[in-house]
């Protein structure tokens, strides 16, 4: 795809003619300007760009790209997609989804899609909370969390999106902050890059039904405390200070302090996205202090697409069928005279 | 073979009905496709049902575990697998119990008296043994020791337990068969050739078996005469026998090609559809995309993706998976994409009788969505014209972009029947309407003034991107729309365009008496029964009997009405309670309609539709 490239494009070639209908302030807005501004720096052409989305506050995304979109039905949206990139392997297929999308009723396709490693990207906007339908609680909801279906209290346990996807083997899973553009579009172009599932799951704020659920470790004032943004190779390594780190201690991920207790710079681990056993990973996803972000898991592995590709090219070789005639007059054929 | 040129006294038949029964281990499915195949390839018309317990592997010698393979041959036009049947070869007490009714009085009965054991007696129920007790004295029994002879034949062969020798006894039968009615075995020689390339042992057992029985025939004092049934009349050219499921599939595989654009598959297995997409994925060589998907849902929603992509779609199913896809159909009528949905009815509702047939769902096709929701349904009405539908509906849904659901059911799709074999170069032509434009400008939803289609333009296209979705959508653009007056324009435009249909599809005409007093209507899979039904009646004297069949079912064929009204009283003949009857009615008023229903998950049968006929014309 990079290329054949014909055109320079700003973040303006992105923006539909639709007005863009989200509450003011929802973050919904910050992960449409990233990816309006992504794309021009990922070297395809607008033609070859597909958004799919399910429903919910966060599958309108299409609507708001000037690029070839479906705003699909509940759930559905990774088949669907599975669908579109098999049809035509050149396309940069996106599916747009929230956390009931798919983690409730979308919940088959979502593992499907991530086991099979179609060549898609999926934008995960987890608010924690059915925004369309105005605020009931979804499956990341906490337990506790009272919203309009749970008054009392939300009394299912939540899934963490991260771990659930790993489970399903997702080959490559990032994690952002809803109120983070540049790094955001930078894992976007990422996404791009990856060739097989690769789905990113953004913290995003809804200021309406479940306002400041990610506050504590987002919120700007805390963020370089309480979040480690991970990168391929780095040391994990966070806070204002650059003092903390995460260290292995027996079979359990623990923060320690650079100068403390002897422990160095040399001591913290580093960070291998593209070690194939998912164990400190999901060790990584399941931390809530610090919270991770970034790039947490990319193994490459061949794409869905491309397994299907190379047998078929294999049956064609071999066959002796050209032509749907060849077929049909092959074997047990008779003639009436 | 020599054998088969030995001149012997023959009687000779027009048309044959045998079925072969036995346990579901026995290899009955195998020997009556054999059979049916060999009958074919003679030059009889033939039809088969099949007809096999949802168990896979009963408990042997059950009464549920019966399996059995009707095959009808004829050197007449054959229209359906029989209802009575002259030959019964029956394998086991449980086969001779579940099917002994079947067999005309008079008629006969082949039994291996090995199987007759206390114990596969009493696992059939029997208190007595019928082969003793003098309760088959209506029939001409031939009682074989089949089991015995196969292991006495096969006792050279070295590699062979007792197991593996058991199970070749099906082809004794078949052996003798084959004698019975003049049919060489050599085909089936091949066959087990072909199949078994790696295992001669298993090659020679059932060569020398099925010879073994064909000599026993021969010289069995027991059958007293050979039966021959001669080549039928047929329109001359190249055949093949096909099943339904097969020649649904290769319909596709056809329109694909005429219409140059590649054919992508998304399904989920279930019973009985899962043999289209058995054969649709042995054919990646001709592009052929096909993706097994999670559930039902995901089948007809990557199918929708693929659609949007530009490929030509479809998605197989049976009545509960088109329960699943209801919502997805929904969002491929509202985006106006190109979309085929087959449907291979099975006996209903909920997971119902799986391996029987049914006709009931008709409305769910028609109406099973929710809103304003029409998409075009046909349906095939045998199982070589599963193709013809199939290769339709491609042609329908892509020069009317709408989705447009294929029904068929168990009976014409696990039925097999002599295919004239057409190529892609007889087919009509297949339009699209892929667009592209050349710099004027264009909406999503211009249409076509004639079909009203709206345009498609597809992804990886310069300039045509665009965004579709379930939303209400602007009549122009395609953008959502919450207008009150365009949600109300554009339901009456879906609408119409399905209307607009009629214009491209052919009308219906009766065929005996095209006026009178009995119209007996029909639709789908029941086209052989009820033709055959009517023509019995016809033969025999009544004039005033018409029969039409429709396979255009929404929208109806535009001579519908003028049809109906030129008989006196009507019959609606379905497997079901009524539905099609229901949608006459609700389309036109004022007719004497009455209702004729079968809803035992088994086909008509010849004579309950000939009795009902006369009473009507009383
Ligand atoms: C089949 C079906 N069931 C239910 C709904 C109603 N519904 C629409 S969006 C939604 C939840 C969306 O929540 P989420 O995926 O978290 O998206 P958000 O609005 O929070 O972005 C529900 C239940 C629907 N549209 N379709
Ligand atoms: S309801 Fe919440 S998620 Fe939906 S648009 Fe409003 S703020 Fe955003
Ligand atoms: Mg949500």
């Amino acid at each position: 795809m990079e290329a054949t490239v014909d055109k320079k494009y700003t973040f303006r070639d992105f923006e539909s003619d639709q007005e863009v209908r989200w509450c003011p302030g929802c973050d919904d807005y910050v992960i449409l300007r990233s990816m309006q501004k992504a794309l021009p720096e990922m070297g395809v052409n607008k033609e070859d760009v597909v958004f799919i989305s399910g429903i919910g506050c966060s599958s309108r995304f299409p609507y708001y790209m000037d690029t070839f979109g479906m705003h699909g039905i509940h759930g559905r949206a990774p088949a669907i997609a599975t669908g579109v990139k098999l049809a035509n392997n050149d396309l940069s297929v996106w599916v747009i989804t929230g956390d009931g999308d798919s983690m409730a009723i979308g919940g088959n396709h979502f593992i499907h899609v991530l086991r099979r490693n179609v060549d898609l990207n999926i934008v995960l906007f987890n608010n924690e909370i059915y925004g369309l339908t105005k605020g009931q609680f979804s499956p990341t909801s906490l337990v506790g969390q009272k919203t309009k279906s749970s008054p009392y209290g939300n009394t299912q346990p939540p899934f963490s999106p991260g771990e659930l996807a790993i489970g399903a083997q997702a080959r490559f899973f990032a994690r952002i902050g809803g109120n983070t553009p540049k790094e955001m579009s930078q894992i976007f172009i990422e996404c791009n890059k990856f060739k097989g599932t690769s789905l990113v799951e953004v913290l995003q704020n809804c200021p309406i039904f479940n306002n400041g659920a990610f506050d504590e470790f987002t919120d700007r004032k805390v963020r370089a405390d309480r979040q480690l943004f991970v990168e391929h190779g780095k040391p994990m390594i966070f806070g204002k200070e650059r003092d903390k780190g995460l260290v292995l201690n027996g079979l359990k991920l623990e923060v320690v302090t650079i100068g403390e207790n002897g422990i160095t710079e040399g001591d913290i681990l580093v960070h291998d996205a593209e070690e194939k056993d998912p164990t400190l990973h999901q060790m990584l996803v399941r931390l809530s202090y610090p919270m991770v972000t970034g790039i947490i898991r990319r193994v490459s592995d061949k794409p869905f697409e491309e397994r299907e590709n190379e047998q078929r090219e294999k049956v064609k070789a071999n066959s002796k069928f050209k032509k749907t005639k060849d077929l049909f007059f092959a074997g047990d054929v008779y003639e009436v005279t | 073979m020599d054998l088969i040129e030995t001149k012997r006294p023959s009687q000779s038949l027009e048309a044959v009905v045998i079925r072969f029964v036995g346990d579901s281990g026995d290899g009955m499915q195998l020997t009556g496709t054999q059979f049916s195949d060999t009958s074919a390839m003679f030059g009889n018309d033939i039809a088969t049902f099949p007809n096999y317990p949802a168990e896979i592997r009963a408990p042997q010698g059950s009464l549920y575990g019966v399996s059995g393979y009707q095959v009808h041959i004829g050197s007449v036009e054959i229209s359906t697998p029989g209802d009575e049947v002259d030959l019964l070869v029956a394998m086991n007490p449980a086969g001779l119990k579940t099917n002994l009714h079947s067999v005309k009085p008079g008629h006969t009965i082949i039994v291996d008296t090995d199987s007759f054991t206390k114990k596969n007696l009493e696992k059939a129920q029997y208190e007595t043994n019928p082969l003793e007790d003098g309760s088959l004295a209506n029939y001409r029994v031939i009682e074989v020791e089949m089991t015995t002879l196969t292991r006495e034949a096969l006792k050279d062969i070295d590699g062979l337990d007792n197991k593996s020798m058991t199970r070749t006894k099906n082809m004794f039968a078949l052996g003798m068969v084959y004698w019975m009615y003049n049919r060489s075995p050599e085909h089936t020689i091949e066959f087990f050739k072909n199949k078994f390339k790696a295992r001669p042992e298993i090659v020679e057992a059932n060569t020398k078996v099925l010879n073994t029985g064909f000599y026993f025939a021969e010289t069995l004092e027991l059958i007293p005469n050979a039966y021959t049934v001669s080549p039928a009349k047929m329109q001359p050219g190249t055949y093949r026998i096909i099943m339904g499921n097969r020649a649904t599939a290769w319909g596709f595989l056809a329109a694909a090609e005429k219409s140059g654009m590649e054919l992508f598959l998304g399904s989920y297995p279930i019973t009985p559809a899962s043999d289209i997409l058995h054969e649709l994925v042995k054919h990646g060589h001709f592009g052929v995309k096909s993706l097994q998907a999670e559930d039902e849902i995901a089948g007809i929603s990557s199918a929708i993706g693929a659609s949007f992509a530009g490929d030509l779609a479809i998605t197989t199913t049976s009545g509960p998976g088109l329960a699943l896809k209801g919502e997805a159909l929904g969002l491929a009528m509202m985006i106006e994409l190109p979309l085929v949905v087959v449907n291979v009815q099975r006996g209903g509702p909920s997971t119902g009788l799986p391996t029987k047939t049914e006709q009931s769902d008709l409305l769910q096709a028609m109406y099973g969505r929710n809103g304003e929701s029409p998409v075009i349904v046909i349906a095939a009405s045998t199982p070589a014209n599963c193709f013809d539908y199939a290769y339709h509906a491609a042609k329908l849904t892509l020069e009317h972009m709408t989705p447009v659901l294929l029904l068929t059911d168990g009976y014409i799709a696990n039925g097999s029947a002599p295919w004239k074999i057409r190529t892609v170069d007889e087919m009509p032509d297949i339009k699209n309407h892929v667009f592209k434009s050349n710099g004027e400008e264009w909406h999503p939803y211009d249409r076509d003034p004639d079909t009203l289609a709206r345009r498609w333009p597809i992804p990886g296209t310069p300039g045509m991107e665009h965004r579709v979705g379930g939303l209400e959508k602007d009549k122009v653009t395609g953008n959502v729309s919450y207008v009150p007056e365009n949600h109300e324009y554009m339901t009456k435009v879906r609408a119409e365009k399905i209307k607009r249909v009629q214009n491209f599809i052919p009308e219906i005409t009766p065929e005996f008496a095209e006026e009178g007093d009995l119209l007996v209507v029909g639709w789908g899979g029941t086209y052989g029964s009820l033709h055959s039904a009517v023509k019995h009646m016809y033969e025999e004297g009544y004039e005033g009997i018409g029969y039409t069949h429709f396979n255009y079912l929404n929208p109806l064929p535009k001579n519908t009405e003028e049809v109906l009204k030129r008989f006196k009283k009507i019959v609606v003949c379905e497997l079901n309670n009524g539905q099609f009857a229901k949608v006459l009615r609700m389309h036109f008023d004022g007719h004497d309609l009455v209702q004729f229903n079968k809803i035992q998950g088994l086909p008509f049968g010849n004579g309950e539709l000939m009795e009902k006929f006369k009473q009507l014309l009383k």
